[in-house]
């Protein structure tokens, strides 16, 4: 099976993340980038189907300016067999609407529109909205099935676990189908010395809008669906009263919840 | 005055509590109406029309039963071109979002997720989003198409302002592809009594600190008639199940009141309930960035300060 896995660069959550003053978009130059922690499951699960079917390729896609090929470089050293770039100077600012227009061509031309599984992580660390796959999948035409704890591929079909508000679900879809996971999915690899070393060898195609047939006013922040009006730094919250414990915590503890009119 | 779209979040017709804040925050942008799909509607008509649903729309038939949230999707998307409403509600969950996600590509109307506030602007709909794990406020408005808005809960205090909630029945032909995925077994979870975690109005959650024993912290909550929540560390050891995580990869909260015992704060845990109205905690070490956040906290041990503090808010309670 030939496995699809998108995947975001995304600001490191560890250090200070920030907007650009000039258009309100995500700050990708001030701060460290690196591969979504939440995709590597997703790569993880896919090199773990293709390793136990036997047969198949592990495809990375990212969407992003050049450092993103960081996000790829990690996934081939993890053992993915090929990458997919698509680096366009028009796709800054995109929205997820605009981005999963992106990948979604960018699927159809790395499967000669014949995906048989597309796999994502449950979302980014960065915009953390959750909405790309089941956009992408929106746009392939393809049933989603999200939030995978667990997943087997079988004949013609996918089926996941996964634990809902008030309930743990299993789904099943046919295939081609587009599956996201959590972080309960597995445990990611870590690359060995083997993995990086032939990661340098595998190969990474670099798209730009036109390979995929996109109008460039089709992206980008003009193209966006929604706009940012303003952005405001939060005041950090004023230090509060921090007692020590001297026998009596507990007793202060309820004391402040009677003051606030929570008990 | 404009229609507004709200989707009901229910099972078999029992009601979420995020249903009546959406139709609250509706009546701000217009007239709500509520898009209920599958069934239990005779169940929940008396609570939609109680806050405020002028019309229900109903779509009760086998073909929605069982099947993910393409069903859904295609249902409003056919009110939607039917109706022009101003705009489309649903709830800032997994299935609300996914919901909202692929009527947004089938409409081409922008879609803001994750919104704690959504208000009738100069241009529109404005919504305001917590974002970097609540250090940033964003303010935003839908530029194309029809905005549909996925609200997080605990985001307005529910108002009754009863309405006639007259039920429509529609038909809406389901798409062979909107019935690729479906649910082939569903095991509801264990009750435990407690209020959900994304709804509850007071969240305590546990973390390392308890060393795997939650029962203090699960007396605490019962106190107080919270919900329980857990770190990501105490759901990895094994501690408390993945449903109850409270952060990044878990679940977000908001509650007007979080309590955090024994949880150090890193990013992952803040991303999930720094926007809480107040937050109190309970640790060792004086040094965890959580009470960098707190409005209230101890250092001490939480085995003898929480079941202090436990029997103390009984009392108060009588």
């Amino acid at each position: 099976m030939n496995i699809v896995v998108c995947v975001k660069y995304v600001p490191d959550a560890q250090s200070d993340r920030s907007f650009r003053d000039s258009d309100r978009t995500v700050d990708r130059d001030g701060v460290d980038g690196l591969l979504s922690e939440l995709d590597e499951y997703a790569v993880e699960e896919a090199l773990k189907i293709v390793e136990a079917a036997g047969e198949g390729e592990v495809t990375v896609l990212t969407v992003g300016p050049a450092a993103a090929a960081n996000a790829i470089k990690k996934a081939l050293q993890m053992g993915a067999d090929k990458g997919v770039h698509v680096e366009d100077e028009a796709i800054h600012g995109s929205d997820a609407a605009a981005t999963s227009l992106v990948l979604a061509e960018a699927v159809r031309k790395a499967t000669s529109g014949t995906p048989e599984l597309v796999m994502t992580g449950m979302s980014s660390t960065d915009g953390v909205m959750g909405v790309v796959p089941a956009m992408l999948a929106e746009r392939l035409g393809l049933p989603q099935v999200t939030y995978a704890s667990e997943l087997t591929v079988g004949e013609g079909t996918v089926t996941i676990r996964r634990d809902g508000d008030t309930a743990s679900e299993t789904i099943e879809a046919s295939l081609p189908a587009l599956v996201s996971v959590t972080d309960q999915i597995n445990e990611p690899r870590y690359p060995s010395f083997k993995g990086i070393m032939a990661a340098k060898k595998k190969p990474v195609e670099q798209w730009a809008l036109a390979d995929l047939g996109i109008d460039s006013s089709q992206v980008g922040l003009r193209a966006a669906w929604t706009s940012v009006v303003s952005v405001t730094k939060r005041p950090p919250r004023a230090q509060g009263q921090i007692v020590a414990d001297e026998g009596d915590g507990g007793s202060r503890l309820a004391e402040f919840l009677a003051g606030q009119k929570f008990i | 005055m404009a229609e507004v779209l709200v989707l009901v979040d229910h099972a078999d017709g029992r009601l979420r509590k995020a249903t009546a804040e959406l139709l609250t925050i509706a009546r701000r942008l217009g007239e709500p109406s509520a898009v209920h799909v599958g069934p239990g509607v005779e169940k929940a008509q008396v609570t939609l029309a109680k806050y405020g649903a002028h019309k229900v729309y109903v779509v009760d038939d086998a073909d929605t039963a069982g099947y993910l949230v393409a069903p859904q999707a295609e249902i409003l998307a056919a009110l939607v071109e039917k109706l022009a409403p101003a705009a489309v509600l649903v709830p800032s969950n997994a299935a609300g979002k996914e919901i909202a996600a692929r009527l947004s590509i089938k409409t081409g109307s922008g879609l803001i997720t994750d919104a704690v506030d959504v208000r009738a602007g100069d241009n529109g709909i404005e919504t305001t989003q917590s974002v970097f794990a609540g250090s940033y406020s964003v303010t935003s408005t839908v530029t194309a198409g029809t905005p549909i808005v996925a609200v997080k809960p605990n985001s307005a205090p529910i108002e009754a302002s009863p309405a006639a909630g007259v039920i429509e029945t529609v038909a809406v032909p389901m798409s062979d592809a909107a019935k690729a995925a479906r649910v082939t077994d569903s095991r509801p979870k264990q009750a435990t009594g407690r209020p959900e975690l994304t709804e509850a109005a007071i969240v305590v959650s546990g973390g390392r600190g308890t060393g795997g024993d939650f029962g203090p912290v699960e007396a605490f909550a019962d106190s107080l008639g919270a919900a329980v929540g857990a770190s990501r560390a105490a759901v990895d050891a094994g501690w408390y199940p993945h449903s109850s995580q409270v952060g990044q990869t878990g679940k977000q909260v908001s509650p007007q009141l979080y309590v955090a015992v024994g949880i150090s704060g890193a990013i992952q845990h803040r991303a999930g309930m720094q926007t809480s109205k107040t937050i109190v905690a309970v640790n060792k070490d004086e040094e965890a960035p959580i009470f960098e956040l707190v409005d209230f906290g101890v250092v001490g041990d939480l085995f003898s300060v929480l079941p202090q503090a436990t029997e103390d808010v009984k009392k108060r309670k009588g």
